[in-house]
């Protein structure tokens, strides 16, 4: 259980984090959500005691992490796989870590063969590649039998197999009780791996709820009409109520706030010809930048 | 993937839940100082230059001596001549021990170190703990070594120096006890600039550049910089002669542990309050 209590992070005159308030049960994924800059890292970077809130507080367990006894027997975490020394052997590195918390050798061993890297155990870390690093950096992590994981981006930058394992160890985890944080900026990852979704941007937090909800309320439906009189067909829906947008085709509009059953009933109604009638369904990481957009810290100029 | 693969015994079945100790950070430390290349690296340079180094000094000093004035016949010291390779040695000693902190900061590792050991005072307290004893260890099997080759290289050219006249042991001896606080200033140098650049820069300049300034100042300025320069008060352990404008061994020694003690002391406040 990590409990987030008016976190606020400034970095001089910049707010990285901004009242940020919330919980991650055990049990469960909690994605945690938000475009690039919007504080995720910070937050982690807090909940682990590397930084210390401006304002507010974090627990682990009830504890602020610098309390905690035998922290990476409460705690795995990743949050930057390259945060080694190169020049050590795979296995030493986990090694030190493992000592600094009395973990015995034969537990370094284990996470070494349940992440897959038995057999470069003997090789300088920096020999490898993302991928490697990352399964290193988690097996880390889960050194300590842990009941908390947070992972910092644990996909970022690995093939389609990796991705594929990680989604399924986070889960496992989960379902052995424990409390799984991971932090993304790709929605429909997280659509994918999470159970409950923390979504921030720009320091604050915009949602705070589960992937099915989330899901649900933010498919937003629009339906894509074409028609030789598709003005004329505008201006019958804005009067019924909803919303239409033009395309650069004059033919074409998009209307939002009406089902295509009733835009057919309308169009024949009025006798207007149409060419195409065509339900479009937003993906979710379109619900997400919908979600996010005034959040975004650098926009791409005429991006939408 | 089955559960039982990530551990199997279960997050809620952890009987050996023990809180983590000032014993295990040490073991950590020791496997981190041993598992790198640059600690073999220094150590081999630290035992070839002082054993190395003060067997060619003596080996070429003795051989002149014939020919030396009656003054430099006079204050021949035959221990300073086997040693002055440790005293160049340290260098080693000092990058090392910056290195040993302030590459956890160049590559990230200290991020995990911290998380590992939120308790960041232990983390300090046991990298400067065995990397101090560690430079003992070698400081004194290089410095015993260099005398004894140092000595056999002198005797029969010039008059040598045994372990039983005044003052040699304490000297060579104290060989060890120098490199051992400088091993401990050195990491706290690294945590205090974090940046191994800057850090062994300001090493290299506490050793040798600021006390060959204070050379060029008037003597009222220079012979108490001289005396109180913390590595020069540190380093009148290691004479077995007593020079002009210098503290005693064991009070220049002193001089060097406390400014050793002040600048942990200051570097443990900065590692325990600034944002890692």
């Amino acid at each position: 259980m990590i409990q987030a209590r008016h976190l606020v992070k400034r970095y001089g005159s910049t707010v990285a984090v901004n009242d940020l308030s919330f919980s991650v049960r055990p049990g469960l994924v909690t994605g945690f959500l938000g475009p690039n800059g919007a504080g995720k890292t910070t937050t982690m970077r807090m909940i682990l005691g590397l930084d210390a809130p401006t304002q507010g507080s974090v627990t682990v367990g009830g504890r602020s992490y610098r309390d905690l006894p035998a922290p990476m027997r409460e705690v795995g975490a990743l949050l930057d796989a390259k945060a080694l020394h190169g020049g050590r052997r795979a296995r030493d590195h986990l090694l030190c870590l493992a000592q600094s918390n009395g973990i015995t050798r034969r537990r370094v061993d284990e996470v070494l063969r349940i992440v897959g890297l038995e057999d470069v155990a003997r090789r300088r870390a920096k020999g490898f590649s993302l991928g490697m690093g990352q399964r290193l950096g988690i097996a880390a992590a889960l050194l300590g039998d842990p009941a908390v994981l947070i992972f910092d981006e644990p996909v970022n930058g690995l093939d389609p197999d990796g991705i594929h394992w990680v989604r399924t160890l986070l889960r496992a985890l989960a379902a052995e009780g424990r409390t799984v944080l991971v932090s993304s900026h790709l929605m429909s990852e997280m659509a994918l791996t999470a159970d409950h979704l923390l979504v921030i941007g720009k320091g604050r937090l915009i949602a705070d709820t589960s992937t099915d909800e989330f899901t649900r309320s933010s498919s937003r439906q629009s339906v894509h009409v074409r028609s030789p009189q598709a003005a004329e067909l505008a201006a019958r829906c804005r009067e019924a109520g909803a919303t239409v947008r033009a395309g650069t085709d004059p033919d074409v509009i998009e209307i939002t706030g009406m089902e295509s059953a009733e835009v057919g009933r309308l169009a024949a109604a009025h006798g207007i010809v149409l060419s195409e009638l065509i339900p479009v369904k937003a993906s979710l990481e379109e619900a997400f930048m919908e979600l996010t957009r005034d959040s975004v810290e650098y926009q791409a100029a005429g991006a939408t | 993937m089955a559960g039982a693969m990530i551990a199997p015994t279960g997050p809620d079945h952890r009987a050996a839940l023990r809180a983590s100790t000032f014993g295990d950070v040490l073991r950590s430390e020791w496997t981190k100082l041993r598992s790198v290349r640059s600690t073999f690296w220094a150590l081999t340079v630290t035992v070839v230059v002082g054993i190395g180094l003060g067997a060619v000094i003596s080996a070429a000093t003795a051989h002149a001596y014939a020919r030396l004035s009656v003054s430099g016949k006079l204050s021949w010291d035959p221990t300073g001549v086997s040693q002055a390779g440790v005293a160049i040695a340290q260098v080693a000693i000092a990058v090392l021990g910056v290195l040993c902190i302030s590459s956890e900061y160049s590559s990230g590792m200290i991020r995990t170190s911290l998380i590992a050991v939120p308790k960041r005072g232990r983390v300090l307290a046991a990298k400067s703990l065995v990397f101090a004893v560690v430079t003992f260890v070698v400081g004194e099997v290089v410095s015993f070594a260099a005398f004894f080759v140092g000595q056999a290289l002198i005797s029969g050219h010039a008059p040598h120096a045994a372990l039983g006249d005044p003052g040699v042991t304490r000297a060579v001896a104290g060989g060890g006890l120098y490199l051992a606080v400088l091993a401990v200033l050195s990491v706290a140098a690294g945590t205090l600039l974090r940046h191994p650049a800057a850090a062994i820069a300001a090493m290299m300049a506490v050793l040798f550049v600021l006390p060959g300034i204070a050379q060029a100042l008037p003597d009222s300025w220079r012979n108490p910089v001289t005396e109180f320069w913390p590595t020069q008060a540190g380093s009148q352990l290691t004479n077995v002669y007593h020079s002009a404008h210098a503290l005693q061994p064991w009070p220049g020694f002193g001089v060097m542990c406390l400014f050793a003690a002040v600048v942990y002391a200051i570097a443990w406040t900065l590692l325990d309050r600034r944002d890692a």
